[in-house]
């Protein structure tokens, strides 16, 4: 039982982090496009999203 | 992809005549600056639609010294340029932007400032998806823990965490709640954010209760799932409004955002059409819109007038004709001296008109809205009753408040919430694909209910471009001829002539375009002139036999040689959908401000009975307006401006992507693709949908008629509860992706795929060659 005390904590923080993925891909703009990063994935050109 | 193939650079300079670009003085009011010395523009393109046409626009544009990034937005169809103000000292034109997309093929497009607020309003959404995604998951493996036997002190610590994550999220996440219900009920009304509001904050208060007395039962996982599984169904309906709407209002502008003014010592400076006052001298280039209503003082033109009232015939204006903003000039400059400012000009009073005529519609109600006006207070009442209820039966006052929770959180109307959005964020993302936009959910819902359909002619059942009729009667030699001049003209009919001919057509030198008139070539043969009957011949105008034909006229040293006759070309299966609608029982129509014989021609070529001709914007309006007081559902379909209040004023409404803007804004679907079969789509996929959302109501009803007596008998435990919701959200989930299996007659809209590019050249091959 005493292992609960380390795995919860664990546990949540890599929930969190999860959380924490999404919410900065979100912010960087990953979900602006989706129709064209589907396309962009077959192109060669280095590709940075404009601002 | 060939779509997308190259070879198009030549059609260019033709192109432009049907399309200005925008100028450097428009193109400098609308770039923000990001940077020392780098201003951005957004350019709405909104033919680009797969892979190669993002690389082809984005490589255009990078090529360009001045560019500094360039990307394309392929969902908001859309491309943002970041541009330097000078390179190596020399300030940086910026129209060589949309040149340089024009020159691969693609339109572009300036467009009003989008609302920045709607797509912030759907990243917080987002974010509160995910914060009450996380909650809940996190919150559902502590539960199963506790359901799995974990006891005494082991099962208050996992209520506690439980407590600490599902707070956050709750006063994070269901912020959109509370503010929607406070706002609700500080006006006296109740809405279906009041009882999930009452719901959430109760079992989390409840459940927090339970921890403190080290009970048995908490409900925190179904408060957070609850919360998940609300803004999902919330996040889908505001995409949903949003994705269409953005792209609609992302399209090519009508109204030029300012003009060259001419000063009083013919200084000219630009001035943006705000600013623009009665008796300002404007000077308008030929393929520029004429921003103000007017008066023609110096030059003669040709307007295309075809979006203002709906005459396909391009109206030739001299000095003293008046001019409407909106309009055109096709081939000569003008000065003209305004009569209105932009408030009340010709384009302000349509404004004007269509917000007269909404009213109609806006007494039409979301059925999740008429369902919300039901469902919320039969949910209070029964918990209540529970409440009260259990209380006298057992004396245990605080079992009564756990059974009425329960009943609460398992009523909650997650999957009512989800079942109508799912369906049409679906059904939204199967009309996109076929190349349909749709404004909000609601027009769906009418336009499913629609029993007559109306339509415009110029630019809705035709193309609003000329095709010459008579070619073949024509001889070599005259056509040959005709098709050189022909080169030398932007005009509509000009370029209609010059693209039916096939052969390599004769060249000549020297030849002058007599703006209003036509174009004239003088040789060693005799002087050339192609053009009016008037101008060709130097008739008076003889004319005034109704004809449902343009003419045009080829004459050396003023006797006719030949005749060529246009008409406009039917958009493309106009026949095949209304044949379809007409066989499904739709009464149709046609509402056209034009000429009465075109009018009478077109209803006959598409068999179509009942038709009415020279129609005023107001006289339209009024005519969707007795339909409705006949009692019947119309659905109007329309491009121009004339067309706006009879859009606004119809049941529902749809409008070709090519439309004016008004005609647009108004319009409750857009279609991108040139064939006319998307508005037998349309409806049937509405309906489909329409079908779906009353199954959904079904199921979720269903769910409710089983799992509200086992809440009221006090058996849901926080398991059960959380179980049940969720699965009759998920099986509303599912039952709404049976929409993507709608495969209506894609055969004939993949092949429109190729159409799909609004300037679709068709004989640029031979140009380039």
């Amino acid at each position: 039982m005493n292992m609960l005390i380390f795995l919860i904590p664990i546990a949540l923080f890599l929930g969190g982090l999860g959380l924490f993925a999404f919410l900065w891909s979100l912010k960087s703009g990953q979900y602006d496009d989706l129709d064209g990063a589907a396309w962009r994935v077959i192109t060669d050109d280095e590709d940075k999203p404009a601002l | 992809m060939s779509c997308c193939a190259a070879g198009s650079e030549g059609a260019l300079d033709i192109e432009r005549a049907g399309h200005a670009l925008p100028s450097a003085e428009e193109l400098r009011l609308s770039s923000r600056a990001v940077g020392p010395g780098l201003w951005q523009v957004d350019l709405s393109v909104p033919a680009v639609h797969c892979g190669t046409c993002i690389t082809t626009v984005e490589h255009a544009l990078k090529a360009l010294p001045q560019v500094e990034r360039a990307r394309v937005n392929l969902s908001t169809k859309r491309v943002s340029v970041v541009w330097k103000e000078s390179v190596d000292g020399v300030e940086t034109d910026p129209v060589a932007l949309p040149r340089a997309i024009a020159a691969t093929g693609y339109e572009s497009h300036l467009f009003t400032a989008v609302e920045e607020a709607s797509d912030s309003l759907r990243n917080q959404l987002i974010r509160a998806v995910a914060v009450s995604g996380f909650a809940a998951t996190n919150i559902m493996l502590l539960s199963v823990s506790v359901w799995s036997g974990a006891d005494a002190a082991t099962r208050d610590l996992f209520h506690w965490i439980s407590a600490m994550i599902a707070a956050p999220a709750l006063i994070y996440a269901g912020r959109f709640f509370y503010q929607s219900a406070w706002g609700a009920l500080t006006h006296g009304r109740t809405n279906m954010d009041v009882p999930i509001a009452i719901g959430i904050t109760l079992s989390y208060a409840a459940s927090l209760w339970e921890t403190i007395h080290h009970g048995e039962h908490a409900y925190f996982d179904a408060t957070a799932s609850l919360l998940f599984f609300l803004l999902i169904g919330r996040t889908l309906d505001h995409v949903m409004r949003d994705r269409a709407r953005s792209a609609i209002s992302g399209l090519a502008r009508l109204s030029p955002r300012g003009a060259m003014v001419i000063g009083e010592f013919g200084t000219q400076d630009y001035r943006a059409v705000e600013d623009i006052k009665v008796g300002d001298r404007i000077a308008i280039a030929a393929g520029d819109r004429i921003p103000v209503d007017g008066v023609v003082i110096a030059g003669e033109s040709d307007l295309d007038v075809s979006i203002v009232n709906g005459e396909s015939a391009p109206q030739s204006v001299a000095p003293g004709s008046a001019v409407q903003a909106g309009t055109l000039s096709l081939t000569g400059s003008l000065t003209i001296s305004a009569t209105a400012t932009v408030t009340n000009s010709f384009l302000a009073e349509i404004i004007h008109l269509m917000e007269a005529a909404e009213g109609g519609r806006a007494h039409y109600r979301r059925i999740a809205d008429r369902a919300a006006q039901f469902y919320s207070p039969a949910v209070h009442l029964l918990a209540i009753t529970s409440f009260v209820t259990w209380g006298l039966y057992d004396g245990d006052w605080k079992h009564a408040m756990m059974v009425a929770i329960a009943v609460l959180i398992i009523t909650c109307p997650c999957a009512l919430g989800l079942a109508v959005p799912v369906v049409q964020v679906v059904a939204a993302g199967r009309l996109f694909k076929a190349g349909i936009m749709v404004k909000d959910g609601s027009a769906m819902e009418r336009l499913a209910q629609v029993d007559t359909i109306a339509f415009d002619k110029t630019g809705t059942l035709t193309l609003g471009r000329p095709r010459l009729v008579d070619g073949p009667a024509v001889t070599a030699e005259a056509f040959a001829i005709a098709a050189g001049l022909a080169a030398h003209s932007r005009h509509p009919l000009s370029r209609a002539l010059w693209s039916a001919y096939s052969l390599q057509p004769r060249s000549f030198d020297g030849v002058r375009e007599v703006p209003g008139a036509g174009v004239e070539a003088a040789t060693s043969e005799g002087t050339w002139r192609l053009g009016h009957r008037a101008f060709a011949c130097g008739e008076a105008q003889a004319e005034l036999i109704p004809n449902p034909y343009s003419e045009v006229v080829l004459s050396r040293d003023g006797a006719e040689i030949a005749t060529f006759h246009f008409e406009d070309i039917l958009r493309p299966r106009a026949e095949t959908a209304v044949r379809q609608l007409k066989a499904s029982g739709f009464r149709l129509g046609i509402l056209s401000g034009d000429r009465a014989v075109v009018v009478a021609k077109i209803a006959r070529e598409l068999g179509i009975d009942s038709w009415r001709s020279g129609l005023s914007p107001r006289q339209k309006a009024e005519g969707c307006a007795e339909a409705a007081a006949e009692g019947s559902k119309l659905l109007m379909v329309g491009d121009g401006i004339n067309d706006a209040p009879a859009l606004a004023a119809a049941h529902v409404s749809m409008a070709p992507a090519t439309a004016a803007d008004v005609g647009r804004q108004a319009a409750d679907f857009v279609f991108m693709r040139d064939g006319l079969e998307a508005v037998p789509f349309a409806i049937e996929a509405s309906r489909r949908a329409g079908r779906l959302i009353r199954e959904n109501f079904a199921l979720a009803i269903g769910y409710n008629v089983i799992a509200v007596p086992i809440a009221l008998l006090g058996y849901a435990t926080p398991l059960i509860a959380a179980v049940a919701m969720s699965t009759s959200s998920i099986i509303v989930v599912a039952n709404a992706l049976r929409l993507n299996r709608l495969a209506l007659d894609e055969a004939s809209s993949g092949e429109a795929e190729t159409g799909t590019r609004v300037t679709g050249p068709a004989a640029q091959p031979r140009l380039a060659a």
